[in-house]
């Protein structure tokens, strides 16, 4: 690495550290773009991360979820909350371009100096969350975020990553989804610490209400032991401000709850996540790397392609000679 | 092996409407356009002061803002959104503009820092090949 990129991300790290938004912008950019300074930069931050409330926001697209971040952070403000927030929208897998609209429903919050908002590109995460998104939260953490409410891409039944991520997980449904048997399905109705209602303006809500709340007793029939966070459903409306304060406060308790009983075991068990997929990314490329790149492995390639080896043993050759050369 | 991953950079972009006309049509269309071109577009919809604009631009650390201006008033609101882009330091975003704009306003908006000005029928591919070609490095 170069003396000057080095002494680039040391002045950013302190602006972030400062809480300056043009260094927290640029940081985030640095994390999404350039893998070479990121690790340096989130080494400089990382000492200072850890002190946030972490909310990840999923549920189907259209269901309201920038909207109702934005009536959330207006709430917590008056509280005097730091708020970063973070909306994540699909990355075209044809063009590779993004459209990022998420902002249009949080204009009111712009000109407020402490509040950031951050648009990101999914660019291919498949469970609806990157590894920069976690270095941007980890950036905003550091700069003093007291609120981090991360928005994932319009999930339908797979994009669980947030849990990964998040202390609090809303779920935001919204009337007109469809019948129960939707709910009964796996994926984002197991992840909800609170299952939110929304559109209560419209349509019949307190029928999908119930038939979430009847789902959610199914299921903790099905525990061994009654789980000391019951789930809970709350109906909000952003036209009427119906349910929007009340969900705020359970936020809250979740948040108490959680760093009572279970908050290390929950930190320790990101960490084990993040270590394993930065582990299972070097890998990957160095794999790549030498399959395309090294005389040797990609002997091995070309015995393949010819049905001499199969790609089982195949792999465990050339993983034999990655531990072996030990350069990543 | 740092060196084997490639430092892939998108060309991020804010299309803004400031100012008070309600008729974003054009701004979308350009807004797909570059999205369709692999860019990251931002879109943060109608009624934005200069301050809003620059604001997002900082946030979400553009290298574009696109400009979109169907009511008459650019010549008080472009050359606004350059000045405040210069006090937060960020000089070097390219700014371009879009709309309905008189010719002989153009020489004046360019000397006030516009990059570019493209008026009604400018095809997508000549605002792609604008930004492609002008973008700055930036550090």
């Amino acid at each position: 690495m170069a003396e000057g990129d080095i002494e680039f991300v040391e002045r950013i790290a302190e602006g972030v550290l400062r809480g300056d938004v043009r260094s927290i912008a640029r940081a985030i950019s640095i994390v999404e773009n350039e893998p070479r300074l990121a690790p340096l930069l989130i080494s400089k931050i990382f000492p200072y991360t850890g002190r946030a409330h972490i909310v990840g926001v999923t549920g189907p697209p259209g269901s309201g979820k920038s909207s109702l971040i934005a009536k959330l952070a207006k709430i917590w403000r008056k509280d005097g909350k730091k708020i970063g927030i973070i909306a994540v929208d699909p990355t075209s897998p044809f063009t590779g371009g993004a459209l990022l609209g998420d902002r249009i429903r949080m204009q009111e919050l712009t000109g407020d100096k402490d509040v950031y908002i951050r648009s990101m590109a999914s660019r291919g995460s498949l469970d609806g969350l990157s590894r920069a998104t976690r270095d941007a939260i980890k950036i905003l953490d550091a700069a003093g975020k007291d609120i981090i409410i991360v928005e994932t891409v319009g999930a339908g039944q797979a994009e669980v990553g947030i849990v990964k991520v998040a202390h609090t997980v809303l779920v935001v449904l919204c009337p007109g989804l469809g019948d129960e048997i939707q709910f009964l399905k796996a994926g984002i109705m197991e992840i909800g610490d609170i299952f939110v209602v929304n559109k209560a303006d419209i349509g019949d809500a307190d029928r999908v209400v119930l038939e979430i709340e009847n789902i959610l007793e199914m299921a903790s029939e099905f525990l061994p032991q009654k789980p000391a966070w019951a789930p809970l459903v709350i109906k909000t409306s952003v036209i009427t401000n119906e349910g929007i304060e009340k969900l705020v406060r359970s936020i809250e308790e979740h948040y108490a709850y959680i760093r009572g009983t279970s908050e290390g075991e929950f930190v320790r068990d990101k960490i084990i996540e993040e270590l394993v997929d930065i582990i299972g990314e070097n890998v990957r490329e160095y794999a790549r790397h030498l399959i395309t790149k090294d005389s040797m492995c990609n002997e091995i390639l070309e015995r393949v392609l010819k049905k001499d080896i199969d790609p089982y043993t195949a792999a465990r050759k050339i993983l034999a000679e990655m531990l072996k050369r030990r350069e990543f | 092996m740092g060196e084997e991953k490639k430092e892939e950079r998108k060309i991020r972009v804010l299309i803004a409407k400031p100012g008070l006309n309600g008729h974003d049509r054009g701004a979308k269309v350009v807004a797909r356009g570059l999205r369709d071109a692999g860019m990251e577009v931002i879109y943060t919809g109608l009624r934005q002061t200069p301050e809003q604009i620059v604001e997002t631009a900082i946030q979400e650390d553009v290298d574009v803002v696109g400009l979109s201006i169907l009511s008459g008033a650019h010549m008080t609101l472009l050359p606004k959104v350059v000045q405040l882009l210069r006090e937060r330091g960020a000089d070097d975003v390219l700014v371009i503009a879009g709309g309905i704009i008189p010719t002989e306003d153009i020489p004046k908006l360019k000397e006030a820092g516009i990059a570019e000005v493209f008026l009604p029928g400018a095809p997508i591919s000549k605002i792609v090949e604008f930004i492609k070609k002008n973008v700055r490095k930036r550090r």
